[in-house]
């Protein structure tokens, strides 16, 4: 990145179609135009030379999507604490699933799986609010986790990794398990998209119509443990929260409608990716947590944004009513 | 033709939550076009009996018919408005998308609106006097403009059993005519109306008026039913008609814990 900040010279780019009797083709201008700078090379090539950033981009790129699709009702109905602690509730699942051997996902289902179920039971036999339910099991687990994982020999390597992913580490499996709980969120967001909206707007009416409230609860729940489970190869289960969150949250800012808002969570989720991935390689900072540095970013760029735009509008208003 | 059954027929029924009364021995028999009024105040169990009445609620006793099955088995004919929207301040929605939500039941799950769909929920916003704000996001209007687009969704049912809890609320006085008439309509063909509603003015256009306060304090046609002494038992307050357009309070009771009414000395 430092070759490329202070230089003054200029760039052959400045003006690419400025000689029309140039007998390269167009692409071949492009791709010069493409190649020569030297801040575009530091944007393209880390993922052009190395397949390992090109896999983080995918895994990336999948994450946000599911993200986008689950995140944007996590927002909508308040959901954030229950992610959380899905989020960390799987930590006791992968450290079982490592110390017996068998793959980590497997042991994150169990874990989230048991999570959703403790906190049903709770909130439905207790007089206790869902929340201090849901606080108690996710620091439970949580803490179970740890200790299960302090038990094994690798301990912080362990630990490090589930919590914040090997977003530099994918392999072509882990990608192929991606795509497929991308594409089976996206299915279920599909095929439930009018039960969830009239959730987010009054679960009762959604049952008064014959939604199965409950039923489409769940379903949600399950959702968002899915997306939190094969996410935590890639960000961790530490930080996929903020996956969930704050690309959901621009979307929420700047759209006017679900649908809208899920394509803004989207391209925010993949903006995000690209760009952390692209601090970790350059600065060799961690590159999940750079990720989801950089969402959190937008999320406050977005807001401030939003808030200055809003309060321009308002004074406008009351000029105009003045 | 089927027999001219009730849209509602309750006979004991006692409601409640966990198998607790809050009101019991409610006899109602609504045929299609009639309308109840449930007048009480807060905690009286008008919500209560508005619950078990679309199948949110399980009976706690006695015997209830609604549409001719149990409570809750004929979605598509019902409509509800339930009191609070807290969602309606974070919801990514236009106005005219909340009342399309109506007729989601009326089509497959990936079929698109038809355009009688279309028709119907244009039609219930116009009704409702909101046509011009169709476009508009749901968090800029104001709490008056978002009780109509709820209201509108609930005439885009077209359902035979609208439930109302509260629907007058915050409206102002446009707003109110237009649901007024709106409820006129719905029952001029044959759609039962029952609503809860702290307005005696409403209440009073309805056949049928149940005052409650933790039990029924009277049942009838309004005309018997809206006289002071019941409305005294039922809000500890009473109104007294000094002209056409003022009333006036007549005297004041707290209820107490124990259910006495207790005078209060002003």
């Amino acid at each position: 990145m430092a070759d490329s900040v202070g230089t003054a010279t200029p760039a052959p780019h400045a003006h690419p179609s400025s000689n029309p009797a140039s007998t390269l083709t167009r692409m071949g201008t492009i791709r010069r135009w493409l190649a020569s700078p030297p801040v575009v090379r530091n944007l393209i090539d880390p993922f052009v030379d190395n397949e390992f950033m090109r896999r983080a981009l995918i895994a990336g790129v999948l994450v946000s999507i599911a993200c986008a699709v689950v995140g944007t009702y996590v927002v909508l109905r308040g959901l954030a604490f229950i992610g959380d602690a899905l989020a960390h509730g799987v930590l006791p699942g992968v450290a079982g699933a490592l110390l017996l051997g068998v793959p980590g996902i497997l042991g994150a289902a169990v874990g989230a799986v048991a999570m959703i179920g403790g906190v049903s039971v709770i909130t439905a036999k207790s007089r206790l609010s869902s929340d201090t339910a849901i606080g108690l099991l996710f620091v439970g687990l949580l803490a179970l986790g740890v200790v299960m994982v302090s038990g094994t020999k690798s301990f912080t390597g362990d630990l490090v990794r589930i919590l914040f992913g090997e977003l530099l580490g994918i392999s072509e499996h882990d990608l192929i398990v991606q795509s497929i709980a991308t594409l089976a969120v996206v299915i279920v967001g599909i095929v439930y998209a009018r039960p969830f909206l009239l959730l987010c707007f009054d679960p009762d009416l959604a049952q008064v119509m014959g939604y199965h409230a409950r039923r489409s609860h769940l379903v949600m729940l399950l959702l968002i443990a899915a997306t939190v489970i094969v996410s935590f190869q890639t960000v961790g289960t530490l930080l996929v929260f903020g996956m969930l969150l704050a690309p959901a949250g621009v979307g929420a800012l700047l759209a006017r409608r679900v649908g809208i808002m899920m394509l803004w969570a989207g391209g925010t989720g993949v903006l995000a990716t690209y760009l952390g991935l692209l601090a970790s390689y350059h600065f060799g900072y961690a590159a999940g947590a750079s990720v989801v540095l950089c969402a959190v970013f937008l999320f406050f760029l977005t807001f401030t944004v939003a808030t200055v735009r809003e309060s321009l509008a308002h004074r406008n208003h009351q000029a105009a009513h003045a | 033709m089927s027999a001219p059954a009730g849209v509602i027929e309750a006979h004991g029924l006692a409601v409640g939550y966990h198998r607790r009364a809050v009101l019991s021995d409610v006899d109602l028999d609504v045929p299609a076009g009639g309308s109840v009024a449930l007048v009480g105040a807060n905690g009286s169990g008008k919500s209560t009996m508005l619950r078990t009445l679309v199948g949110l609620l399980p009976l706690v006793g006695g015997a209830l018919r609604v549409l001719g099955g149990e409570p809750g088995s004929a979605p598509q004919q019902t409509a509800y408005l339930s009191q609070f929207h807290a969602s309606g301040f974070v919801l990514p929605m236009r106005a005219i998308d909340v009342v399309r939500m109506a007729r989601f039941d009326r089509r497959g799950r990936f079929q698109r609106a038809s355009a009688s769909d279309e028709r119907v929920v244009l039609d219930s916003l116009e009704r409702m006097g909101i046509r011009d704000l169709a476009s508009k996001p749901l968090r800029s209007l104001s709490g008056g403009q978002q009780q109509r687009v709820y209201l509108a969704q609930v005439l885009a049912r077209e359902a035979s059993l609208i439930v109302l809890d509260e629907p007058t609320a915050g409206l102002d006085a446009p707003g109110r005519d237009a649901y007024l008439t709106a409820m006129d309509a719905e029952r001029a063909r044959g759609a039962v109306v029952v609503t809860s509603t702290h307005d005696i003015g409403e209440a009073s256009r309805c056949d049928r008026v149940v005052l409650l306060a933790g039990r029924i304090v009277a049942s009838g046609p309004p005309d018997a039913v809206l006289t002071p002494e019941h409305l005294l038992e039922t809000f500890g307050i009473t109104l007294s008609r000094v002209d056409e357009h003022h009333l006036h309070v007549v005297e004041h009771h707290h209820l107490h814990d124990d259910g006495r009414h207790v005078p209060h000395q002003h």
